[in-house]
């Protein structure tokens, strides 16, 4: 299982790119959390998330 | 209208009463940084300043204008005023005796180390998702010394009960609905705006009086 999100994915792996793609999450507007650490930006791309990997996409919208 | 101005320790001891010693120090003693004085950092500032947070580090590069009178926390004696100035007008107020750093600059990713070196309860509170999300990832990748506590979706008139805030990490809370961003059609309206600043400025509370759940 891999868990976004609190919401689990039966999957193997999920590369971490297609799922923001998939998702319309803008690279620039997202905070991503994978299991507990935050991921620096430059490691999106090479990110694949694997069984037991839990993650948190904290997408920003406007204002404040 | 009484225009004396009460003495420290009269609105230090009221607050003590009201909070207990304990509780009463630890907010004194706090330091917290607000990033953004806009409808978010403008409300948080005056309900920590209320709470009787000992320093305020205030932050923001804009001036008040007529357009922020739906909800930020600013008068229309405060219109063309930078908002470190209006804001820093309103706290002293509510407590004089409140330490005031305000820095009226943009943060951008070349001061942001400088800016927020002595802060480790930093609020994020601007307008633009961008600067939301820069903000946020530089404090978690280079400063494990310090927590954040950001907002994100608060637009419109939704329930106000679709505003929450959640724990990401022991570093990072995210308060709001995390989807209603402020659109045409859809704009930023008061209420919503200020229960998601006071979701923000109790998780911060909560934070100096070491309770980190939520």
């Amino acid at each position: 299982m891999i868990y976004i999100n609190g919401i689990a994915f039966e999957k193997d792996e999920i590369k971490l790119s297609e799922y923001l793609s998939e998702n319309n999450l803008a690279v620039t507007r997202i905070a991503v959390e994978l299991n507990g650490e935050i991921l620096p930006k430059d490691k999106y791309d090479k990110t694949v998330l694997s069984d037991g990997d839990k993650v948190e996409i904290v997408n920003f919208v406007g204002g404040g | 209208m009484n225009n004396k101005i009460p003495s420290q320790s009269e609105i230090d001891s009221l607050l003590r009463m009201r909070h207990t010693d304990e509780v009463f120090e630890k907010l004194k003693n706090a330091r917290v940084a607000v990033a953004g004085l806009g409808g978010l950092g403008s409300n948080i500032s005056l309900m920590l300043a209320r709470a009787g947070v000992g320093t305020l580090h205030l932050i923001d590069f804009d001036k008040v204008e007529l357009s922020n009178l739906n909800r930020q926390q600013y008068f229309i004696s405060h219109l063309d005023m930078y908002k470190t100035d209006a804001i820093k007008d309103e706290i002293q107020r509510i407590n004089p005796y409140i330490t005031l750093i305000c820095d009226c600059v943009k943060v951008s990713e070349d001061n942001i180390d400088a800016l927020f070196n002595n802060d480790r309860i930093i609020c994020e509170a601007f307008d633009n998702p961008d600067s939301k999300a820069m903000l946020v990832n530089h404090i978690l990748e280079k400063r494990k010394d310090a927590c954040i506590v950001a907002a994100s979706g608060m637009a419109g008139y939704e329930k106000s009960n679709t505003i929450i805030t959640r724990k990401i990490s022991d570093r990072f809370y995210i308060c709001g609905d995390e989807k209603s961003g402020a659109v045409k059609g859809n704009g930023l309206m008061s209420p919503r705006v200020t229960v998601c600043a006071a979701h923000q400025a109790n998780t911060i509370l909560r934070l100096i009086l070491e309770k980190y759940d939520v």
